[in-house]
């Protein structure tokens, strides 16, 4: 073997550093899935009318459809009926007021995956909502962010407290009856993240919601719903880590944001799941819908996403621009090693006039990851004058990945513009010997290369979440040259 | 010379690259500060010499040895190499996207000061002497904000490599057609660049196709290439007349008398 194969098969076999298990009581409703299962999910958040119907109606709608097949990955099939659809840690007394009063095992849990939830120690100034398996378990800085007007909430507590503005929002960018995943999620989702930001505020810190799967043969199914009223402003970072189990679980989750008139919405990612062993067993299933409404005039949405982690990673965060000069972007890196697949790219639908687009898709591919960017880019007839710009670029290591690209493009009008580049590369041999004869060890130039390849989709990243999802990349990278 | 004064010794080597042979049978003595120029026509093995010396793992050593340093250097990793001194000034320098080009001296001059269990530097104290190198070669400082060798021409490429030669001090530098591709203006600057790192302790191995260069770094030795061998070998006057005669003759010449 070459030292260039040793040196990546050594990165290969690091460790997955999330995957310790917590033990803490929980409580859980029986396996499986029916309508009575959904209303003691329902009864459990003790939440409105109108909730319990909504979610009805997605079962039942849900029960007609079937699971999708047209995704470039290939697993056995899942059984819905051997999934816990709740799963939450059991309050000790009536449930968290406060910190003080979050169970320390939890507290530890975060802490060990170096979020901190007690707010002296977050000097960042980020405010954390913390996801449990199913529930929110805490959420910091609350009360400097209700002074501005910002709700940073639970879902099940906005549920409680803003029903008025869940019910105009829930489901108005994903509809109950979207997909087959959305459509499940729609009817057991069991937490989540809400935020709502007022007419003209700009939010005052980073919003992050950190989400943790912890209980076995559990799915998590969790919720987010953004609004950013006219002329807001809020950046929200999302992680995600799992624990290391031989069983693959499922994890399907909704992403809507609303921005209106002059809005603007930053959504970042650093998805690492548990992605599976060398042997491609365990891992999660990330089957996930993600759109933002770019509703209002010159109004801008922009998902950044760094993605290393799942055995499967099926999700395309997409933005309807409806508003004239609506602005849509996405930025991605997606990493698939050992026996990770990824079918993952966007969607921008050009509504209103003179709306602009642009895609930046950096995948990578290590040992046999597959890795898919799949795209559509549709200009309706009525959005004159509107723009899209594509670049998808693939770096291989290795010899045993593959690297695929399905561009979709409908133009309707013919004012409209739309270009698409994409490259292929290998990291070449040149490459490495350019960087081992000045002094640097194979390895080091491996993730520095990644790094490079990766620098225009980092730079969008908030600092912090920059350095980590950097880290993350070169542990992550599990490659070999064939 | 005695043997252990010598830097670098080639004995009889021999190298392939999926199974042809293209090195075959090269000897060549060093000493220190001494500058070796290597002359030869286009695929007569020049660069294949320079990367096996480098160790480059394309090429297959099948047959002799080399010393450096009284130690066998066939034995040693790239990065080894590297850290023993010894650095080469690639003929194609390559493209690094999105890595800054003094990110990336500065984690090549770490890692070689690190394995030599030198200090660090900071990046303050890097910078300062990147400043100062860059000078040697009339670098302009919007190098340092781009990607290795992103976007460089020609000229700016040969220069950076030059540039990183003065950051990482080698003891033992190989050139490989640092000249090619450059105008007369630039020319000028990057030998004034080579000339201005001659020093006693650092011996080169300047390689080029053209004698045009010689005029400005004059070697100490001549070595011509044809055919995977050093077929003549003699003073700086040799590079001149292959200059009058042309390669074919002196290769001929060489033939004949054998
Ligand atoms: N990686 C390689 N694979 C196959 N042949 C090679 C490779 N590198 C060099 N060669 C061949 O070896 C011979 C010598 O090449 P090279 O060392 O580049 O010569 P020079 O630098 O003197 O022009 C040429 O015939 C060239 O085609
Ligand atoms: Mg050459």
């Amino acid at each position: 073997m070459s030292t260039s194969a040793k040196t990546l098969q050594e990165l290969t076999n690091r460790q997955y550093k999330h995957g310790f298990v917590t033990d803490i009581e929980a409580d859980t409703v029986p396996r499986g899935l029916n309508e009575d299962v959904i209303r003691l999910i329902s009864a459990k958040k003790n939440e409105p009318e109108f909730m319990l119907d909504w979610r009805l109606k997605a079962y039942r709608h849900w029960l007609t459809m079937k699971e999708p097949r047209w995704q470039n990955v290939r697993y056995p099939p899942i059984d819905y009926q051997d999934i816990v659809y709740y799963s939450a840690p059991k309050p000790k007394g009536q449930g968290p007021k406060s910190l003080e009063e979050v169970d320390p095992e939890l507290l530890k849990a975060f802490e060990k995956l170096g979020i901190p939830l007690e707010e002296q120690k977050r000097l960042s100034g980020v405010a954390v909502d913390a996801v449990f398996d199913s529930v929110s378990v805490a959420t910091t800085f609350k009360e400097k962010l209700a002074k501005a007007g910002v709700i940073f909430s639970s879902f099940s507590e906005a549920v409680q407290k803003h029903p008025d503005l869940v019910k105009k929002y829930l489901g108005s960018v994903v509809p109950y009856s979207d997909n087959f995943f959305a459509t499940l999620n729609s009817a057991v989702f069991s937490d989540g993240s809400f935020v709502y930001i007022p007419k003209g505020v700009r939010c005052p810190m980073e919003l992050s919601t950190y989400f943790r799967i912890n209980a076995e043969n559990t799915g998590q199914f969790e919720r987010t719903l953004i609004v950013a009223e006219e002329g807001s402003y809020v950046s929200y970072l999302e992680g995600c880590t799992a624990p290391m189990r031989d069983k693959n679980q499922l994890h399907a989750a909704v992403v809507e944001l609303v921005a209106l008139d002059n809005a603007q919405i930053k959504y970042s990612t650093v998805q690492n799941w548990y992605p599976g062993d060398a042997q491609g067993k365990g891992g999660i299933y990330n089957f996930v819908t993600k759109r933002g409404a770019a509703r209002g005039r010159a109004s801008k949405i922009s998902w950044t996403q760094v993605e290393t982690g799942s055995a499967i990673t099926w999700k395309y965060p997409s933005v309807i621009l409806q508003g004239d000069d609506a602005v849509g972007e996405f930025h991605s890196v997606a990493l698939t090693n050992n026996y990770q697949q990824a079918d993952t790219g966007t969607k921008m639908i050009h509504i209103g006039k003179n709306t602009r687009s642009t895609i930046l898709s950096k995948g990578i591919s290590a040992g046999h990851g597959q890795n898919t960017y799949r795209g559509l880019v549709k200009i309706q007839k009525g959005a004159t004058g509107s723009r899209n710009y594509t670049q998808c670029d693939s770096l291989l290591l290795g010899n045993r990945c593959g690297a695929h690209t399905m561009p979709y493009i409908e133009v309707k009008n013919t004012s409209s513009q739309v270009e698409h580049e994409a490259s292929t590369s290998k990291i070449g041999e040149d490459q490495l010997f350019y960087c081992t004869q000045r002094g640097i060890s194979e390895e080091d130039a491996v993730s520095m290369i990644v790094n490079g390849f990766c620098r225009e989709v980092f730079k969008e990243l908030p600092m912090e979440f920059a350095v980590e999802a950097q880290k993350l990349l070169s542990v992550s990278l599990e490659g070999s040259i064939g | 010379m005695t043997r252990s004064e010598l830097l670098l010794r080639v004995k009889d080597l021999h190298a392939t690259v999926g199974g042809k042979e293209i090195l075959r049978g090269i000897d060549l003595e060093v000493g220190p500060g001494e500058v070796h120029a290597i002359m030869g026509p286009n695929g007569s093995g020049k660069s294949t010499f320079a990367q096996v010396l480098a160790g480059r793992e394309t090429f297959e050593v099948t047959k002799g040895e080399v010393l450096y340093q009284g130690q066998d250097l066939l034995a040693l990793s790239p990065e080894e190499r590297a850290v023993a001194g010894i650095f080469m000034a690639f003929q194609y320098p390559v493209e690094i996207p999105g890595v800054g080009n003094l990110y990336f001296l500065r984690t090549a001059l770490n890692a070689l000061r690190k394995r030599r269990g030198e200090e660090e530097l900071d990046a303050m104290d890097f910078l300062a002497l990147a400043k100062q190198k860059m000078k040697l070669v009339a670098m302009d400082e919007s190098f340092t904000g781009r990607s290795v060798n992103e976007g460089f021409s020609g000229g700016e490429k040969k220069r950076n490599e030059i540039f990183q030669m003065a950051v990482l001090d080698p003891r033992l530098a190989i050139l490989d057609e640092t000249d090619s591709g450059l105008d007369i203006d630039a020319l000028r600057t990057v030998a004034s660049g080579v000339n201005s790192l001659r020093s006693k302790d650092r011996a080169m191995i300047v390689i080029t196709h053209y004698q045009r260069l010689l005029e400005y770094i004059v070697p100490d030795r001549v070595h011509v290439m044809g055919n995977g061998r050093i077929v003549r070998s003699g003073g700086r006057e040799l590079a001149l007349e292959l200059e009058q005669k042309g390669y074919a003759q002196v290769e001929g010449r060489r033939e004949a008398a054998r």
